[in-house]
Formats: structure tokens, sequence, C-alpha cells
């Protein structure tokens, strides 16, 4: 287990020497993208219109931030990780379309996701979920918000961060993905438990 | 006093300490947990969930961005403000209170979308008891999206029993797995109808942490299933490592002769709620032990 800090834009090389129980830290800037936003951003590719901030090698963090505005700008108060799981049916379609090098989420991602982020060299990492002053205070500043007229939490924040982490590499690009491997063994554990229970 | 004035402060006091502060009892078996953690992975997460319930003090910034749906639990006594009064009371303490402390957006209507004061259409949601004398109490539960995404109804049928309490417990954690910021805190709603037993499961995860049910089989079934759920070994944040379930509050009604309702409610670590007890010209914070 190896630690790294990543600065943005992040290259294959530094994706592809990344193993799952790594820790690393990004500094640069990364943007949010929860539910809505990946349903839109879809939809743009479709209709192939560009999106209206840039993804490429980028940093996709699964985040619907807190914030408060204090006169044309905004100040992140809270910023935790959302439950990655519900973006599994879009993530593989966006890693692909958005060239998308990093995901930041909790609670892990799902075969199609992982597939493709063996395809496409790119990397899932796990930050503590509820830990959202912690994350804030990685947040250096706003550089911008797009669609946020899908209201505050599903919008895109686009951000500069110092140091965010410690991340753990959770899914690597050699098709490793420890969120499977526990869940095996959850689904085991669980069906010893019920047996006991006869 | 002027009830109407000092319940204006009270409740956005309570929103406040809801967001940003863990109940006492709640912090302390957290903590607890951190000091006795010897795996790395564990550890590690424990630590990260530590200092964030440091800052968000110290900062005074809630705990997590998403402060959840907010629900009032009210006892009221008699010879009181009527509850439309206090209602009135909370839709614009909520309002203002997601600026100013702030709380996130989160009431979305199915049509016009986020309000941005999470005062929408039935919600924030009251759940009222009478009570004797003339006191008020007021909890404040905040619960976010992820940890009531994973919450589970099952009808069991009666002959099913204690074993089939169990399993269907074991089962929905199972499910539930790395998804809602685990450790989790499980209440669990025993009988009555089906919807009685989702509020119970609710109303469950407000008892202090660590207090056993005061019913003897309930208290053995509590000790039993935290043991037991641990052993799934989801661990801290879903990664294997450290604790599972950090409690089980069980609460339960009469049922139905044909039916056996199980409701299962979770929390995440961040457990989030606020008390303050109101008689006597005098004001109580006992979930906080502030003044």
């Amino acid at each position: 287990m190896a630690n790294y800090s990543l600065k943005t834009p992040i290259s294959a090389d530094q994706t592809q020497k990344l193993r799952v129980g790594d820790y690393i830290t990004i500094t640069g800037t990364i943007f949010t993208a929860r539910d809505e936003a990946h349903r839109r951003a879809l939809q743009y590719a479709k209709e192939n219109r560009p999106l209206p901030f840039d993804t490429q090698n980028g940093v996709l963090y699964h985040c619907g931030p807190n914030v408060r505005q204090i006169n044309s700008s905004w100040e992140i108060i809270s910023a935790g990780p959302t439950t990655s799981t519900r973006l599994e049916k879009f993530e593989a379609d966006f890693i692909k379309k958005f060239g998308i090098k990093v995901i930041i989420g909790k609670g892990g991602m799902a075969k199609q996701t992982e597939m493709a982020l063996k395809q496409y060299n790119a990397v899932y990492c796990a930050f503590t979920g509820g830990a959202g002053v912690l994350a804030a205070s990685f947040i250096q500043s706003v550089d911008q918000v797009v669609w946020i007229d899908l209201g505050i939490p599903e919008a895109v924040w686009i951000l500069n961060v110092q140091d965010f982490g410690p991340l753990f590499v959770a899914i690597d690009s050699h098709g490793n993905n420890i969120f499977t491997k526990i869940d095996n063994e959850i689904q085991k554990n669980k069906t010893l438990l019920l047996n006991q229970l006869k | 006093m002027d009830l109407v004035q000092t319940l204006e402060s009270v409740i956005y006091r309570l929103l406040e300490l809801a967001a940003i502060q863990l109940p006492l009892t709640v912090e302390s078996q957290l903590i607890q947990m951190i000091d006795q953690e010897e795996s790395e992975i564990g550890h590690m997460q424990l630590s990260l969930i530590k200092e964030n319930i440091r800052l968000a003090k110290e900062l005074r910034r809630p705990i997590c961005q998403d402060t959840g749906l907010i629900s009032f639990f009210i006892k009221i006594g008699e010879n009181l403000l009527n509850p439309i009064t206090i209602q009135k009371i909370i839709l614009e303490v909520t309002s203002k209170a997601t600026q100013t402390i702030p709380l996130r957006p989160n009431t979305v209507n199915f049509f016009e979308g986020n309000t941005g004061t999470n005062v929408g259409r039935h919600l924030p949601w009251i759940f009222w008891e009478p009570t004797s004398g003339e006191n008020l109490e007021i909890t404040v539960q905040l619960k976010g999206g992820g940890s009531s995404n994973i919450a589970k109804l099952v009808m069991l049928e009666p002959l099913e029993g204690f074993q089939g309490v169990k399993r269907a417990i074991i089962q929905a954690v199972a499910e539930a797995g790395s998804k809602g910021c685990p450790p989790y805190t499980i209440g669990i709603g025993l009988g009555g109808t089906e919807d009685l037993a989702m509020i119970l499961a609710k109303k469950a995860l407000l008892i202090p942490a660590n207090q056993r049910n005061e019913q003897k089989n309930f208290e053995e079934l509590e000790s039993e299933l935290l043991k037991t759920l641990n052993l799934l070994k989801i661990g801290v944040m879903g990664l294997g490592f450290g604790p599972s379930v950090l409690d089980v509050h069980i609460l339960d009604a009469a049922r139905h002769p044909a039916s056996l309702p199980v409701g299962i409610s979770f929390s995440c670590w961040a457990l989030r709620y606020a008390t303050a007890q109101i008689s006597d010209n005098e004001i109580t914070y006992p979930s906080h032990e502030v003044t």
C-alpha cells in the first residue's frame, strides 16, 4: 500500500500505478455531479452539444454540497461524498464520453463501472461519508457553478482543492474492486448467520 | 415568558444543535469505538470521522452536507400553545435556519422542484403526542438520504415469530451493506399497523445510545442483534474493518392477530437529533446538556 499526491489534470500513467488499498490526495480542479447532472450531461453528449465545463482527464466528485451564498460568491460549508451506487447506471457511459480519470464517492460501484475504469485507465476512490466539514476544509474556492437550475445539491460545482484526502483507492484500473470483495464476504456471513437461526 | 418568542429561539437552537453536534451519548459511543479499533483501515476511517466531528463543532458547521429531511417529535402538554401556532413557527424557523446555519435545501416538490427552504409539501413532518401538565418537549431529527434509502418494512406472518424478525433484520442490514454510511444505528419497530411499525423504527433511533429496552425479552433481542449484525463484517464505510453496527433499539406496539410488521430504520454514524424540554419557565437540552 502506497501514498500518492496527484495534481489535475490526471494522466493514465498516474492512475495505472494505483492499486486498491493505496491512499491518494488530489490538488487542482474537480467537479461534482449527482443523478440529475449525470443525466443532463449524457443528454448533451447524445445531442453532440459540448458541456459548459471541462471534464477531460478530470476528477468527478459524487457530492451535493451544503453552500452559503455571499453576494455573488459561494462558500462551501460542508461537502462530503454521496452514495455512488445511485450513479452506477450512468457511470460507464460518463467515463467513456467525458474522459474521467478519478471518481471520488462513497459506498462503492459495481461491475459496469469497474469495467469502464479498466478500459479507460481510471480509478474510483472512497472518501469518508459524512465527513462533510473535513472535505470542505480541502476546498480552496468555487471556480464556477453550472446548472444551478437543478437545485444546489444537484448542480455541478467546479472546485479548487488542495491535498483533498486521504482518498482510499477502492476500484483500480486493473479490475480490482474492494467493495465487490467485501460484499461477497457480507453475503457469505449472512448465509452463515441465517443458517444458525434454524 | 413569551412562549412564541421562546419557541422561535428554541426551535432554531435545536436545528443548529442537531446539524452541528452529535448527541452526547452518540458521540461518546462513537469515540469509544475509535479508541478500541485496531485495524489500520478501520482506525483511519474512524479517525477521519472523529476529526470531522471536532471540526464541525469548532467551525459551527453541519457535520454532514446532507442535513437531511427534518422531522419534529413534539410532546405537548395542557393549556399550551395551539398546535397550529407551533406548526407555523416551525415552518418559519426551518426556512430561516436553512439560509443562516445553513442547512442544505433538500425538499423537492414533485412538479416545482427544490423549494430551497426545507419546507415542502407535508414537510417538515410533525409527530404530535399529548402529555400531561404544562410541559412541552421538542425533538428535531435530521435524516440523510443515504440511510433512508436502505429502510425496510417487512410484513411477516405471526408464526414466523422472533426467528423471522431476526432473519428479516439480518437480511436488511446485509443488503444495506456499504450504502448508508456505516457503522449504523438500527431502529426496529415491531407490531402495530404497517405505518406505525415504520414510525416506531424511526423513533427508536432517538433512544440514547447504549440504553437498552425495559422489557427483558427485547433487551436480550437488542443485545443479540447487536452482536450478530456485527458478524456481517460490513465495517466502517463498508470497507470491511471496524464496527458495522453501533446500536440496536426496539420499540413495539400490539399487533393484529394476522400480522407481524417489522419496520427497520437505519441511521448513518452521524445520528443527528436534539431535544429541548420546556417547563416552569425553564429550558433544558437533555440530548446535548447545553444551557
